[in-house]
C-alpha cells in the first residue's frame, strides 16, 4: 500500500481529477484508499453480524422450545406428542431424502447439459442455451410449485403407477396412491430448481479446461469423449462436487415447492411413491407457521435453527470435499 | 351547530381547490396544505354521519375469512371512502397473537379465545372485556371427485363419512355408501380421502363434526393435526381442492364457498339427508346453546352437531370477529364499530352470502340485536 501511494505521488497527472498536472498536498488515493477499504471491510463484517444475529434470533426463540418439558409440549397440538427431538428427526430425514434424490436426478443431467454447452454443441446455439438456463434460475419456486402441482403432478402419476405396480417388489417403489403428492415428485420439481445453477456452475468450469490438455488427449489419438473423460472430466471434478453443493443448499432450503406439491408426513422410512410419508422442515415451518401461536411457533423456529445447522454442516462438508481436492483443480 | 353546518360545504369547496391546485401544480403548496388541515378538523369534530369517517384500520386473522371480508371491505369502503380497512389472511393464530400485541385493531379466528389469551385480551383492552362475534358462518361442504356420477349430491351418513376418513371404508361401491343411495350406480373405485396438510380450524370443525355424530367409527376425536399417518393431503384450502380435483375417486372437505364445480355431499340428520346451503346452515346456529363462558360481548357458540332437527346443515364453521371494547383512541373505536356494524348488517351479511363473496350463512335477527348490543359497547378510553 505505502508503495503504491508513493506511485502516485511521483506521477504528474492525477487519474482521478485529470486537468492538474502537478498537485501538491496528500495523495489523491488517499481517500479512495480509505473509503473502499472502509466499505469493503465494512461489508465483510455485516455479512457476520447477519448471520450472527440470524443465528441469535432463531436460538433466542427456540429457546423455549428446547427446555420446555414434555407435558408443554404435549399442548402443541401438530407434534402429536413427540419429543422435541422426535419431531425434527423425521423433518430432517425428509430434506436430506429429497434434496438427495433431487441431487441424483439433476448432477447427471446438468454434467450432460453443461458438457454439451461448453463442448458440443455450435458456438451460437450454446450461447443461447447458456441464457436459457440462466433464465430457469430466475423463476420464482412458487411458480415451479404451480408448475408440480397442476402439469407435472397428472403426467407422472401414471408412471408413478406403472413403477408401483410392475416394481412394487422393490421397497421404495411399493404402494403408490394417487395423486402424486409423494417425496418423489417433490423431489423432482427440486431437480428441476436446482438444475439452473449447478449447470452455469459446472459449465464456467468446463469451460476453463486447458486448452492445451485437451489438445494433448487429441493429440494422443483419443476421441471427443475420450477427450472429455481424460481431460475435462478430472479437471472439472471439485467444480461439479461444489455445484452440486450449491445445489444442495438450495434444496435443502427450498419451501413453496416443496410445501405445495407434497402430502406431508412425519414418518422415517424410504417409500418415496406413497403419500403422507415425508416432510421437510422449510415446508413444515411454512405449512404450519400461520395457525401456530405461542410455544408451537417456538418449536417451529426450533426446527429452523436445526435446518441452519444441517445447511451449514452440509457447506462445511463440501469446503472440505472441494479442499482435500484442490490437487485436482486447475490452479496447479 | 350553525357553523357545523355550514362546514362540509366550505370543506367540499376547498377540497376541491387542492384537488384543482394538485391537478394543475400551479399553486404553491400553502393552500393545498389549508384544504387538508380544514377537512382534517371537519372529521374530528362531525363523527354522526358515516360517510365522514377516517384513518386506518387494519385487521388479521381467519383466512376462512378472506373472502368474506374482501366483500365486506368493499362495501364498507364504498360507504366510508375515508377509512382505509385491511385484513390480512394470516390464520387464526396469528390473528389472536396479532389483535393481542396490538398491531391490529381487529381480528378473524376461527376459535375463541382459551382462558390464558382471554386474560392478555383484557390487558389489551385496556382494563376492558374483548369482543367475539360469531358473524361469519360458513357450511363446510364434503367434496368429491366423481366424474361419472351425475347425481347432483351423493348421500353420505354421518357413519359412512366416518368410515372413509377413518380409513375404513376404501371402494367408492361400499355398502355402507350404496344403502344411502339406492338410485346412483357407484362406480368401483378407490376412495381417496384427503385431509388438510396444515393445522387448520376447518379440519378442527370437521373432526368435531365426525367424533360428535360416529364417535365410535371416528376414534380420534375433534383435533387440528390430521392423526392418520399416511394420508394424501393439501396445505390450505386451495391445496385440498387442487388435490381432490386431480384425481377421480377423492373425497375431502372445504369451505362449501370452494367447492366450485366438485360435487358436494348431502349429509344425514336423523331420518333425512341435507346438502349444504346457507339457511340449513344458520339453521343450526340458532339450534344450539351459548357457551358456558359466554358473556354479553362473547357471544361463543356451543355448536349442536349431533342434532336431529330437520334442515339443519350439521357441518359448519363459525368465525369470530375479534375486537376490543375499549380503544385508546376515539378514532380507531368509532371505525372498528362502524365496520363492525356493517358486518352485522342485513346489508353486510347478504354481500358476504352471495355466491361469488364467500357463500356464507346470513345470521339470524336474533343474533344480530345481541351482536350489535355488544357492538354499542365500543368506546375510546378516557
Amino acid at each position: 500500500m505505502a508503495r503504491e501511494l508513493t506511485d502516485t505521488k511521483e506521477k504528474p497527472v492525477s487519474a482521478v481529477t485529470g486537468t492538474e498536472t502537478i498537485r501538491r498536498g496528500p495523495a489523491p488515493g488517499r481517500v479512495g484508499n480509505f473509503v473502499f477499504k472502509g466499505l469493503s471491510s465494512g461489508a465483510g463484517i455485516l455479512i457476520v453480524v447477519l448471520l450472527g444475529l440470524v443465528a441469535g434470533f432463531l436460538l433466542y426463540r427456540a429457546i423455549p422450545a428446547i427446555t420446555a418439558t414434555r407435558d408443554q409440549l404435549e399442548a402443541v397440538g401438530f407434534m402429536r406428542g413427540e419429543s422435541l427431538l422426535s419431531y425434527v428427526l423425521p423433518l430432517a430425514f425428509g430434506t436430506v431424502l429429497s434434496s438427495v434424490i433431487a441431487l441424483v436426478v439433476a448432477v447427471p443431467l446438468s454434467i450432460g447439459i453443461a458438457l454439451f454447452i461448453s463442448h458440443y454443441a455450435p458456438r451460437r446455439l450454446a450461447q443461447g442455451l447458456g441464457y436459457l438456463i440462466d433464465l430457469l434460475a430466475a423463476i420464482p419456486s412458487v411458480v415451479f410449485g404451480l408448475w408440480g402441482l397442476s402439469f407435472l403432478q397428472p403426467r407422472v402419476g401414471p408412471l408413478f403407477e406403472w413403477l408401483s405396480t410392475n416394481m412394487g417388489w422393490f421397497p421404495p417403489f411399493s404402494g403408490y396412491l394417487g395423486p402424486a403428492k409423494n417425496i418423489a415428485i417433490a423431489s423432482l420439481v427440486l431437480a428441476v430448481m436446482i438444475l439452473p445453477i449447478i449447470t452455469a456452475t459446472i459449465r464456467e468450469v468446463f469451460l476453463q479446461t486447458p486448452r492445451l490438455h485437451e489438445e494433448a488427449s487429441l493429440a494422443l489419438g483419443a476421441t471427443r469423449w475420450e477427450m472429455i473423460r481424460q481431460a475435462v472430466l478430472p479437471f472439472g471434478r471439485s467444480g461439479i462436487i461444489s455445484a452440486a453443493m450449491l445445489g444442495l443448499g438450495r434444496a435443502l432450503g427450498e419451501t413453496m415447492a416443496v410445501l405445495m406439491v407434497l402430502a406431508p408426513g412425519f414418518l422415517v422410512n424410504f417409500y418415496i411413491l406413497r403419500p403422507g410419508q415425508h416432510q421437510s422442515v422449510a415446508a413444515n415451518i411454512a405449512n404450519q407457521f400461520p395457525e401456530a401461536s405461542g410455544l408451537g411457533a417456538d418449536v417451529l423456529i426450533a426446527t429452523g435453527l436445526f435446518l441452519f445447522v444441517l445447511t451449514f454442516v452440509v457447506n462445511l462438508a463440501a469446503r472440505w470435499i472441494i479442499n482435500r481436492r484442490a490437487e485436482f483443480s486447475g490452479a496447479n | 351547530m350553525k357553523l357545523a353546518r355550514t362546514r362540509p360545504a366550505k370543506t367540499a369547496a376547498l377540497a376541491l381547490l387542492g384537488a384543482v391546485a394538485l391537478t394543475l401544480t400551479a399553486c404553491g403548496p400553502g393552500s393545498v396544505d389549508d384544504g387538508g388541515t380544514t377537512g382534517g378538523d371537519d372529521e374530528n369534530t362531525s363523527e354522526e354521519g358515516g360517510a365522514e369517517l377516517s384513518g386506518t384500520l387494519a385487521g388479521s386473522g381467519a383466512s376462512s375469512q378472506e373472502n368474506a371480508q374482501n366483500g365486506w371491505m368493499a362495501g364498507f369502503t364504498e360507504a366510508n371512502p375515508g377509512v382505509t380497512v385491511s385484513y390480512d389472511p394470516t390464520g387464526s393464530g396469528t390473528g389472536r397473537e396479532q389483535f393481542l400485541n396490538g398491531s391490529v385493531l381487529f381480528a378473524g379466528s376461527d376459535a375463541a379465545f382459551d382462558e390464558e389469551e382471554l386474560g392478555m385480551a383484557s390487558e389489551r383492552c385496556l382494563d376492558g372485556e374483548a369482543l367475539e362475534l360469531p358473524l361469519y358462518i360458513s357450511p363446510i361442504a364434503v367434496i368429491y371427485n366423481l366424474p361419472g356420477v351425475e347425481a347432483e349430491h351423493i348421500n353420505l351418513t354421518p357413519q359412512a363419512l366416518a368410515g372413509i376418513f377413518a380409513g375404513e371404508i376404501t371402494t367408492w361401491n361400499d355398502p355402507a355408501i350404496a344403502e344411502a343411495n339406492p338410485d346412483i350406480e357407484l362406480p368401483e373405485i378407490t376412495v381417496v380421502p384427503v385431509n388438510r396438510s396444515d393445522d387448520s380450524g376447518t379440519t378442527e370443525n370437521f373432526t368435531e363434526y365426525l367424533s360428535a355424530v360416529a364417535g365410535d367409527v371416528w376414534t380420534h376425536g375433534p383435533i387440528e393435526t390430521w392423526p392418520i399417518p399416511g394420508t394424501v393431503s393439501g396445505a390450505q384450502t386451495s391445496g385440498m381442492i387442487d388435490t381432490v380435483s386431480s384425481q377421480e375417486g377423492a373425497i375431502g372437505y372445504a369451505d362449501a364457498s370452494r367447492a366450485g364445480d366438485l360435487g358436494t355431499a348431502a349429509i344425514g340428520v336423523g331420518e333425512e339427508f341435507v346438502p349444504y346451503s346457507a339457511e340449513a346452515a344458520a339453521a343450526i346456529v340458532d339450534a344450539s346453546p351459548a357457551t358456558e363462558d359466554a358473556t354479553d360481548k362473547r357471544l361463543t357458540i356451543e355448536l349442536a352437531r349431533d342434532t336431529t332437527e330437520s334442515g339443519t346443515y350439521p357441518i359448519v364453521l363459525i368465525s369470530y370477529l375479534i375486537a376490543c371494547d375499549t380503544y385508546e383512541n376515539e378514532a380507531d373505536a368509532t371505525n372498528v364499530a362502524a365496520y363492525l356494524s356493517y358486518i352485522a348488517s342485513p346489508e353486510g351479511q347478504d354481500r358476504a352470502a352471495e355466491p361469488d363473496v364467500a357463500g356464507s350463512a346470513p345470521i339470524s335477527e336474533d343474533l344480530r340485536t345481541r351482536v350489535l348490543a355488544a357492538i354499542d359497547s365500543i368506546s375510546a378510553a378516557s
